[in-house]
């Protein structure tokens, strides 16, 4: 098949969530094909029709906003949904009963989802196991009969994809034909799409990426200069690459685009939400403050609770996360976070082999 | 009364054909010629779709040749036709005629050709009606009248019928929903396998149940034994030889089963491919068998736009015996395979004088009970069915098993695609063996025994701790009652989430239980797994043995109680 060649099916694609990522990608998508985008709120899909614009974006011409779930899933075979983590499940399920079998999501979202026993909480279990954390394509297969279901990753800063500026993404999925109807649809002339077949790698590199992006808006906020940020860059890393595997990601996934590529992209953007997080922080903010008022989610802030109970359990070691959750939640001064980590004995530079 | 000896009263399934004459497999053995010459033309396609450039076919047959020659050299078996030597001499007297020839495209392929329906030939089942119910008459004396002599403990009981065959294997779960299932679909049966006598028992199991004769791969090296080989020409084998691994051979093994589930031959497949050897169930499935049900069920979907095709369904069924007469072998292969130099395989006169007409004697009189859980049908894609075929997911929505093979609104082939879906398949099919597992009390008091003795020795490795004296091992009842009872809460708390299951014995007072299990746990081994003195001490006089019974309670995640 051409890899440049238009949306050959005549169905309009599907994009679900209108944040600014979202609208990114409906408009990537919208060069190639007709684009349906689904938004919860009924006074921005009136803005969208009006205007065109939304989020300081402007949309494509192709692009429909729509509030009807069912007419979205009906009218596409393909479906992009990029909505923060914590609705994630709510909109599968309000999306279920409409989808068949034969359709096939990529999702674009860098988060985790949560599902514990009733009545349970994060404070209260007492262990948290693989099987309460899920990645989007287990909420997607857990939620609907969609079982072709990929992920998009990488540096892809929204306000840069929509400047039009060069960019590429990784489509993960276990079949190949995920991959290539992802190329298919995203592919241009200033985006690059490479695949890659370890669709839970992906995805956790992708997460986990976000806690370390945090990290770094704090040493910026701090100004503590560029070493520092080298330092953690590469710890970060490592740190990511742990908590990866023992959450059943392979290390490869890590060393790519997804992986390090997003990283160092979010890690020196103050454009990313979860940079912006630990900037504010540094400069005194808490993070009430700071959320109070964000327009949209960080998704690094939930992956770290999570990722510090999974570290406990297993008996990790994680100081980047295990210190920003002492930050973030337990009113941990950042620069005695920061010293805390400089007097952290570590020894060894990175050992493959080992289990950390 | 006893626990454990409960009569089971089972109502008698009628055929769900009138004659045999509608039987799948009939119709495919009365079309033998035809059947085989579709198959031959069919992997023909495949082989030269696999190998389109320019001289692909050549090495192909070239390196088929000389792995056939290594096998006859090296591995010559009793069941190997006389013929197979000069055949292949033959074959290779072709090839070289070839060399420096051009225009060679037609010969080649010709060759091929004559490989495949040889292959065709001797993978084809030999069924005969006359011969399936005679055989099913040896096996329900046998079964009835010898088991029954050794219950009442007196030969003179061999004639009597107070303990017939249905009190011996209890058969639980879904059987009537396969008998639905078999009249408007291709079932797949997929069991977990244990015992050489599986597909002898299930045999059995689907004549009970008034299904007609499902079609199997036999290992050929089962059909060195001619009475054993009679029982599976009967029931309807197919031979499957292990051996033989080249992709042609492989080709025409899968599109026999793929073609065969296409005409609707109900099938059997023991998804582990080989007997558990280290007596857990099945946890990595053979993926090429079941591949085959995929690429049918598409077919199927792709002959017939019209939805007039057949549905496949998949079955799973768990086999449970407190006994495995294999398993002191069994277990020893295993632990050969994964210890490698820390594990000796002593040369041990029990497996050498391996006899099978002695095996199937001491089985049809020593059996003990066995039961067979059939479990839910599914679709191709792991869906639950209802009792009409219907797929329906976790909602109790109605789904098209056609549109996973959709994409843009096109049915299409797409290997990379099926062979995702096949493991997928596999993996829900071993959480269903987990899942309509019953657990016995025989496996449970092996399973506490031997983690009691292991976590007393945790500082050994596996293997050193194996080779323990067993007379260093003794357990106080006292302590052994107080572990078991919490590890049996455990196991029925996990069947109350549904993610096992248990026999009915197992509901009995916890001294009862744990009686009962040392009573039945390998009961026939001459050296025995466990038992219990006057002093009400256990011990164990094979740990090896213990440790294949306990290994059966693996996947529950039951260790960390220790």
């Amino acid at each position: 098949m051409d890899m440049t060649s238009k949306n050959t099916s005549n169905k309009p694609v599907g994009v679900i969530g209108a944040g600014s990522f979202g609208m990114a990608i409906a408009n990537i998508l919208a060069e190639n094909s007709e684009v349906l985008l689904y938004a919860r709120d009924p006074e921005i899909i009136k803005k969208i029709a009006a205007t065109k614009e939304h989020r300081g974006q402007k949309l494509n011409k192709n692009i429909t906003a729509t509030g009807d779930l069912s007419y979205v899933a009906n009218a596409c075979n393909i479906l992009f949904p990029i909505v923060p983590s914590s609705a994630f499940r709510t909109m599968m399920q309000q999306l279920s009963p409409y989808l068949h079998p034969y359709h096939i999501l990529i999702h674009g979202t860098k988060g985790l989802d949560l599902s514990l026993p009733k009545g349970d909480s994060l404070d209260s279990i007492e262990t948290l196991t693989r099987e309460h954390v899920k990645t989007m394509s287990e909420v997607i297969m857990d939620e609907s009969v969609v079982v072709r279901v990929g992920c998009l990753a990488g540096p892809n800063l929204a306000k840069e994809l929509s400047a039009g500026q060069p960019a590429a993404t990784v489509v993960a999925s276990h079949f190949k034909e995920v991959i290539s109807e992802g190329e298919r649809l995203l592919r241009s002339d200033r985006f690059l799409v490479y695949g890659n077949p370890d669709l839970i790698g992906i995805e956790l590199a992708g997460v986990l990426k976000n806690i370390i992006a945090i990290a770094s808006g704090v040493l910026s906020g701090l100004e503590l200069g560029e070493n520092a940020k080298g330092l953690l860059i590469s710890r970060g890393m490592i740190e990511m690459i742990y908590l990866g595997k023992a959450m059943g990601g392979d290390i490869e996934a890590f060393l790519g685009l997804a992986g390090v590529g997003d990283l160092v992209a979010t890690c020196n953007s103050t454009l990313s939400r979860n940079f912006t997080v630990g900037n504010r922080l540094a400069k005194g903010e808490t993070l009430d403050q700071i959320l109070a008022t964000m327009e949209e989610v960080a998704e690094g802030v939930n992956t770290i609770k999570i990722a510090k109970k999974i570290t406990e359990n297993q008996h990790l070691r994680a100081p980047i996360t295990e210190a920003l959750y002492e930050v973030l939640f337990e009113g941990l001064p950042v620069e005695k976070a920061v010293n805390l980590l400089m007097r952290y004995p570590f020894n060894v530079d990175f050992d493959f082999k080992k289990p950390a | 009364m006893p626990i454990g000896s409960q009569k089971n009263k089972r109502k008698k399934y009628k055929p769900i054909l009138s004659g045999t004459k509608e039987w799948p497999v009939v119709r495919l053995s009365n079309n033998r010629k035809r059947f085989i010459d579709e198959v031959v033309e069919h992997t023909f396609e495949k082989i030269i779709e696999a190998n389109k450039s320019d001289n692909d076919l050549r090495d192909e047959l070239q390196t088929t040749l000389h792995r056939e020659q290594l096998r006859i050299r090296k591995n010559p078996w009793k069941v190997d036709p006389a013929d197979d030597e000069p055949f292949w001499k033959n074959i290779k007297n072709e090839l070289v005629d070839l060399v420096d020839t051009a225009q060679t495209q037609k010969k080649e392929e010709d060759l091929l050709k004559i490989i495949i329906r040889r292959y065709a030939e001797e993978i084809a089942g030999n069924f005969k009606k006359s011969r399936y119910r005679l055989a099913r008459e040896i096996i329900k004396f046998g079964f009835a009248r010898l088991l029954n002599a050794t219950r009442v403990k007196r030969f003179g009981a061999i004639f009597r019928s107070q303990y017939t065959l249905n009190d011996k294997i209890q058969i639980v779960g879904k059987a009537k929903q396969i008998r639905k299932l078999a009249k408007i679909g291709t079932v797949v049966m997929v069991p977990t396998h244990f015992s050489n006598l599986d597909s002898i028992l299930i045999g059995w199991v689907i004549h009970v149940l008034g299904l007609p004769a499902f079609i199997y791969g036999a290992g050929l090296n089962l059909f060195n034994i001619k009475i054993l080989a009679y029982f599976m020409d009967s029931l309807g084998a197919y031979k499957v030889d292990r051996r033989k691994k080249n992709p042609i051979y492989l080709q025409t093994l899968k599109t026999y089963s793929n073609l065969a589930l296409q005409e609707g031959a109900h099938s059997l497949f023991f998804p582990g491919g080989t007997r558990s050897r280290s007596g857990q169930i099945e946890s990595n499935l053979k993926l090429g068998l079941l591949g085959t049900a995929m690429e049918a069920q598409r077919s199927i979907f792709m002959k017939h736009p019209d939805r007039d095709g057949k549905k496949i369904f998949i079955v799973p069924v768990t086999l449970n015996y407190n006994f495995v007469l294999e398993a002191p072998i069994l277990i020893k292969e295993h632990l050969s395979s994964t210890g490698q130099e820390k594990f000796y395989l002593e040369s041990d006169a029990y497996s050498s004088s391996y006899n099978m007409i002695k095996f199937m004697v001491k089985f049809f009189t020593k059996g003990s009970d066995i039961s067979l859980s059939i479990g839910k049908g599914m679709d191709l894609m792991g869906n639950f069915v209802d009792n009409k075929g219907n797929s329906i997911d976790k909602n109790g929505r109605f789904i098209d098993t056609r549109d996973y093979f959709t994409t843009n609104g096109i049915l299409s082939a797409d290997k990379q695609r099926e062979s995702e879906y096949t493991r997928r398949l596999s993996e829900i099919i071993v959480k269903e063996f987990h899942r309509i597992n019953r657990v016995f009390a025989s496996h449970l008091v092996a399973f506490v025994a031997f983690r009691i003795w292991r976590k007393r020795y945790e500082r050994l490795d596996l293997y050193d701790f194996l080779r323990l004296h067993e007379e260093d091992l003794i357990i106080e009842y006292d302590e052994f009652v107080e572990v078991f009872t919490r590890v049996k809460a455990r196991v029925l708390k996990l069947k109350k989430k549904k993610k096992l299951n248990i026999a009915a014995h197992m509901d009995a007072p916890t001294d009862d239980v744990i009686k009962f299990g040392i009573n039945n746990v390998g009961m026939y081994h001459s050296r025995r797994p466990l038992l219990m003195n006057r002093k009400k001490q256990i011990y164990t006089k094979d740990l090896l043995t213990l440790y294949y019974y306990h290994n059966r309670m693996h996947g529950y995640d039951l260790e960390k109680h220790f």
